[in-house]
């Protein structure tokens, strides 16, 4: 007990300085968490596609749509299992502030294609036989209190007009990393009141979705799938449906650099920080460390009760900046909307919160650890009086 | 037979005098310093601290070393008790050459065989009078139980029962000397090196740590070897040595 009792007293014995350190810290390490969950949240949608789907856009911009008879033709490339479409809708619920993702979707296929997306048998039967049903994921159901038999009207800002429909179901993810914050409707009811409205938009879908047989076979099915297209007025561009989203990840790296940059940045200016509150704490402590070592101690004792001190102090910044980590993230995600869909502390962030705590603390008292061990008993011991 | 020492020794009290010239034959000597030298570089200039210095120490004997500021005397000291390194010479105490000691080596040497006490007592602040005298004791193999029971003996030996659980600053000057005290003959070492012990103290408390260092000496038969500046600390010692300028003069 003598040493972690030294220890803890030592640390403690500024209170104040020892009590701005630990919340320097705390705030870094929360810092660090949150710019890192911003991160994951940004490649959510990416780490949870499936291999065993592609996803058949135009290869000019996903602005421009495809016939909707190309599904006729993909369906006959070999390695091909089914296909799905969906258009992104971009409808306002009553507010611009009320932002989630809106999909048209080939419902049957669409829903048989996406086993990740779990909704009781009946009110996928309930979708299904109502052509102006529609499904949301639990969180946004959550979010806005819809249950089911609700009417939620969207109003279209890519197809005019406000389109009311009726909620049949809520599905769940069967991962922890599933969207669920995702709104979809039957393509049919879209599709037959832009045909009425402007045929010449109609029987377009912005994404085709593929099937494969064999996830091993997308190389080889994309390019026979756009080989098939070459030279038409719609030439297609087939990627798996993570590097599809990971183009829109992309589209905002330079973004995503600099927020991981800043998050490191904050780690490193924690750790000067600390590095000059342990290097202060030694120094003043030199003459203590010679009386340790005229007593019989080592030169390791010395520098154990260094790191144990710095190591104590960042340990326990750390714990706190984790456990803030949790409400902060709640209540940034809960602030967003549904604007990052897959928001949510991983364990790979709580571990590299914590590792980061231990590379403050182990940096933050190396030199000091080093220099006290090394100094001589004699000169230690003239710096008291 | 123990050398005849190249020191200038004047005497304290007659009666010490006296004590220490009948000691001398039979006592072999716990201290043995030979063409001790100590010097410190500085870019190309070479200082001389200590210069050839030849003393002996006797086992139960109890020492002043006196000078003026900057005579070496507590380089002598600092390397009597295994703290510094001599730059020449030879240096055994209770027939170890200690210069030649691994720094380690030499740690464990002084956990075990040197007491200190500082003119600035060198208490851990954060630990109680309890903690400070049971400082030297985390070293040994001691139970918990052992180690109360010799911190309790040390402590009412001081005089300080009473002040076990008060932290330095809780202290006066002359208490914190003591718990001091406590803490460098808690191991029961075999040598007690006290640095100036009275110089950051009143007079009529320095007389009582000078002695409580004196009881060391004559009930518990301590060598004691005592760096100060103060004529009446001297006069408690068996020997005066006289350092001037890194060299012992008569």
């Amino acid at each position: 007990m003598f040493f972690p009792l030294l220890v803890l007293r030592n640390a403690f014995r500024h209170k104040l300085r020892t009590t701005l350190t630990i919340v320097g810290i705390v705030v870094a390490i929360t810092a660090f968490g949150l710019l890192r969950t911003i991160v994951d949240a940004w490649y959510a949608g990416a780490n949870a596609s499936s291999s065993a789907r592609l996803v058949t856009r135009s290869s000019v911009s996903l602005v421009f749509a495809l016939p909707l008879n190309y599904a006729q033709k993909i369906r006959q490339v070999p390695g091909v299992a089914s296909v799905a479409w969906a258009n992104w809708f971009g409808g306002v619920y009553l507010n611009e502030r009320n932002f989630f993702a809106q999909f048209a979707i080939s419902a049957t296929n669409y829903l048989d294609m996406y086993p990740e997306f779990l909704l009781p048998d009946a009110e996928r039967k309930a979708f299904l036989a109502d052509r102006v049903g529609a499904i949301a994921g639990r969180k946004l159901a959550e979010k806005y209190g819809w249950k089911v038999g609700d009417q939620i009207p969207l109003r279209g800002t890519i197809y005019p007009g406000t389109w009311t429909f009726t909620l049949r179901g809520i599905y769940d993810g069967a991962e922890e990393g599933t969207d669920t914050s995702t709104f979809f409707f039957h393509f049919d009811y879209l599709n037959e009141a832009i045909k009425r409205q402007y045929p010449r938009r109609g029987d377009q879908a912005g994404v085709l979705i593929e099937q494969l047989r064999d996830p091993e076979e997308a190389a080889a099915v994309s390019q026979a799938i756009d080989a098939t297209f070459r030279n038409s007025l719609a030439e297609t561009l087939t990627e798996t449906e993570k590097a599809f989203q990971l183009g829109f990840v992309a589209m905002s790296e330079a973004i995503l650099l600099a927020i991981q940059a800043v998050s490191y940045v904050v780690i490193v200016i924690i750790m000067a920080v600390m590095a000059n509150t342990m290097a202060m704490t030694a120094r003043e402590r030199y003459g203590e460390y010679a009386t340790f070592k005229a007593l019989g101690f080592s030169n390791g004792f010395v520098a154990m009760l260094i790191f144990s001190e710095s190591l104590g102090i960042a340990l326990l910044g750390g714990v706190l900046g984790i456990a803030l980590t949790f409400p902060m993230a709640e209540a940034f995600a809960s602030s967003i909307g549904s604007i990052l869909a897959g928001f949510k502390v991983s364990e790979e962030t709580v571990a590299a919160q914590m590792m980061a705590a231990l590379v403050i603390g182990t940096v933050a008292a190396a030199i000091p650890a080093w220099n006290a061990a090394r100094v001589r008993i004699v000169d230690g011991l003239r710096a008291i009086g | 037979m123990t050398p005849e020492p190249r020191i200038a020794v004047h005497t304290g009290t007659a009666g010490a005098r006296a004590r220490g010239a009948a000691d001398e034959a039979a006592t072999p000597s716990l201290v043995a310093i030979r063409s001790l030298s100590k010097y410190y570089v500085r870019g190309d200039q070479v200082i001389p601290v200590l210069v050839d210095i030849d003393l002996d120490v006797r086992a139960g004997e109890y020492i002043a070393l006196m000078g003026p500021s900057g005579s070496g005397k507590s380089t002598l000291l600092n390397l009597i008790a295994g703290i510094d390194k001599p730059s020449s010479g030879e240096i055994r105490v209770a027939g170890v050459d200690i210069g030649k000691l691994s720094d380690a080596d030499l740690a464990l040497w002084r956990a075990a065989h040197v007491g200190f006490i500082f003119q600035f007592y060198n208490l851990m602040p954060v630990l109680t009078a309890f903690g400070n005298v049971e400082l030297p004791l985390q070293l040994t193999s001691l139970s918990r139980g052992e180690r109360r029971e010799r911190v309790q003996t040390a402590l009412a030996l001081v005089g300080l029962s009473d002040r076990a659980t008060h932290l330095p600053n809780e202290l006066s000057g002359g208490q914190q000397q003591r718990v001091a005290i406590a803490r460098a003959l808690i191991t029961d070492p075999t040598l007690i090196v006290a640095d100036e012990p009275t110089g950051d103290l009143d007079r009529s408390t320095a007389e009582e740590i000078l002695g409580l260092v004196e009881r060391l000496n004559a009930e518990l038969g301590k060598t004691v070897i005592m760096v100060t500046h103060d004529p009446k600390a001297a006069e408690k010692a068996h020997r005066l040595v006289h350092l001037e300028k890194g060299v012992l003069v008569d």
